[in-house]
């Protein structure tokens, strides 16, 4: 545990001062200030910033990440010929990594909220967008991770990565719609729930979407979702996938990094 | 004492390393040469734990080297270029590796010789090349470790550090540890090394004394002595038999007198 300590704070220490990272937390900062200043009402903006976690968010940790681990791959070979032990190495490394992310986005976005308190937003949905924000991070560094370990070609890397952000995003709700469309005679419910939940961006949207009375901007899925469960049960649900979607490339980028030759 | 028995290592149809066997004695230098692609970095790298042999055996001081690692605190390794993370400050990177490795008995010569404490907080990313090599060579003779593993060690160095770090070199030969070393200078590894390994194509062609080695090939100096080896190469050889390595290549070489230097 004192070698996942350490590993972290050396990544917090580096990244805190990484200047694409003070730009990001600026950014939020900037883009969440301007909404409220520009007369924005707390579920106006909470909307706003939901659009914008889900497109922006996914991009910079599957990008920067993969970069990243690129970058410290021979202080890392340095690092794994201490005695120290693989495991810990690992989660050392994606915490220095994944922690300062999500807390650049958790102070870029959260601290206009709480300076707007005042604003309309509900304290859920502000909850829902930070844990949602906070989870997106957590999962797409876990898979940037994932990627970069497994292709040493850094170009291939990135480019996988930025593939896997454009499927998340763009490409995966485009298929699930055209098999919605194409499929309109069955009975599609439990299988485009199912699909939702295959997609951490489409599970962080209905995880904030639960929380706000905007059932119209859900999409089909979303609506299906929240009639299906209920609110307290979706977001539960949503919640777990949400950390499921943490957990499951994580442990595989722990089994990557513990067998392969560096 | 660092002993590889028979090492294996096959990356996709490629034999990295083809049943090597090398032991690295203490209180003595041995130079890892070859030409580019011979399997020195993969040797290299099991010996680190790494990389993974498909098989064969690393014993370290003796003792099987386990999958957990605690066996590198048998080790200081020195990569070819350092590349520790941009903003971290070189005070940062020194107490990592001091923490990581709790309990072991600090050598802080080189941190005063390249005078750590001038530089302890600057960020790495300023730093020269020069200098940032300065630090990778501290982190490696940080500690006291019984086997150190250096990778061309005085690359971008200025020749008054590269002298002191030579010096450090024969220091720790004469403490009695190890040195397992690599460079593409020969002449420098002539004035440091006492073993010379040769491999060439995934295979040890020659281990043992430098002298038996100029001797036998009837050369003047190590860098025409490896030209005589890599001309001979597709001819088997084999150490002598008191020599610190083996190999399992059959032998060109009759038994000569131990003449380390």
């Amino acid at each position: 545990m004192n070698i996942v300590r350490l590993v972290l704070q050396a990544g917090l220490r580096d990244l805190s001062r990484n200047r694409w990272i003070v730009a990001y937390t600026l950014a939020f900062l900037g883009i969440a200030e301007g909404l409220f200043w520009f007369g924005g009402t707390g579920p106006q903006v909470l909307l706003s910033m939901l659009n914008l976690v889900l497109l922006v968010l996914p991009l910079v940790a599957l990008v920067f990440g993969t970069i990243h681990v690129y970058a410290s791959r021979e202080f890392v070979e340095l690092l794994l010929a201490q005695p120290v032990p693989r495991r810990e190495l690992f989660a050392g490394l994606y915490l220095g990594l994944a922690l300062p992310l999500a807390a650049a986005f958790l102070v870029g976005a959260g601290i206009p909220f709480a300076v707007h308190a005042r604003a309309g937003a509900s304290l859920g949905g502000v909850a829902a967008l930070l844990g949602a924000g906070v989870g997106l991070s957590l999962a797409f560094a876990a898979l940037a991770t994932w990627i970069a370990l497994h292709t040493d070609d850094r170009l291939k890397g990135v480019g996988l990565a930025l593939g896997t952000w454009l499927a998340a995003t763009v490409v995966y709700d485009g298929l699930v719609l055209g098999a919605a469309a194409a499929f309109g005679n069955y009975p599609l419910e439990r299988p485009l729930l199912g699909l939702m939940l295959a997609n951490p961006v489409d599970v962080a949207r209905v995880l904030v979407l639960t929380q706000l009375d905007v059932s119209a901007l859900m999409g089909y899925t979303g609506a299906l979702f929240e009639h299906t469960f209920g609110t307290a049960l979706g977001t539960s649900i949503a919640a777990v996938a949400l950390l499921a979607w943490c957990a499951v490339p994580l442990l595989l980028a722990d089994r990557r990094f513990r067998t392969r030759d560096f | 004492m660092i002993t590889l028995d028979s090492i294996r290592k096959r990356f996709g149809a490629l034999d990295v390393l083809q049943d090597v066997s090398l032991a690295v004695r203490p209180g003595a230098v041995t130079a890892l040469v070859g030409p580019n692609g011979s399997g020195k970095t993969t040797l290299i790298k099991i010996i680190l734990g790494l990389t993974r042999a498909d098989a064969g055996a690393l014993h370290v001081d003796g003792a099987r080297a386990d999958a957990a690692g605690a066996y590198r605190r048998a080790i200081g390794y020195m990569p070819q270029a350092a590349h520790f993370p941009t903003n971290l400050r070189v005070g940062d990177v020194l107490e990592l590796v001091t923490q990581l490795r709790p309990g072991e008995a600090i050598d802080d010569d080189l941190a005063r010789a390249f005078n750590m404490d001038g530089i302890r907080t600057k960020l790495v990313g300023t730093l020269s090349g020069g200098t940032r090599q300065k630090v990778n060579a501290v982190v490696a003779f940080m500690f006291k470790p019984s086997l150190l593993i250096l990778d061309e060690p005085t690359a971008g160095l200025d020749p008054l550090a590269a002298a002191v770090l030579k010096e450090k070199i024969r220091a720790v030969r004469t403490e009695g540890r190890a040195v397992l070393i690599t460079s593409h200078i020969l002449a420098e590894l002539e004035t440091l090394a006492d073993d010379v390994a040769f491999l060439c194509d995934g295979t040890l062609r020659f281990s043992g004394p430098v002298a038996a080695l100029l001797d036998r090939t009837k050369s003047r100096s190590l860098e025409e002595a490896v030209a005589a080896l890599l001309r001979t190469e597709r001819v088997p050889q084999r150490a002598t038999p008191d020599a610190v390595t083996t190999s399992r290549v059959a032998p060109l070489l009759a038994p000569q007198p131990q003449g380390g230097r």
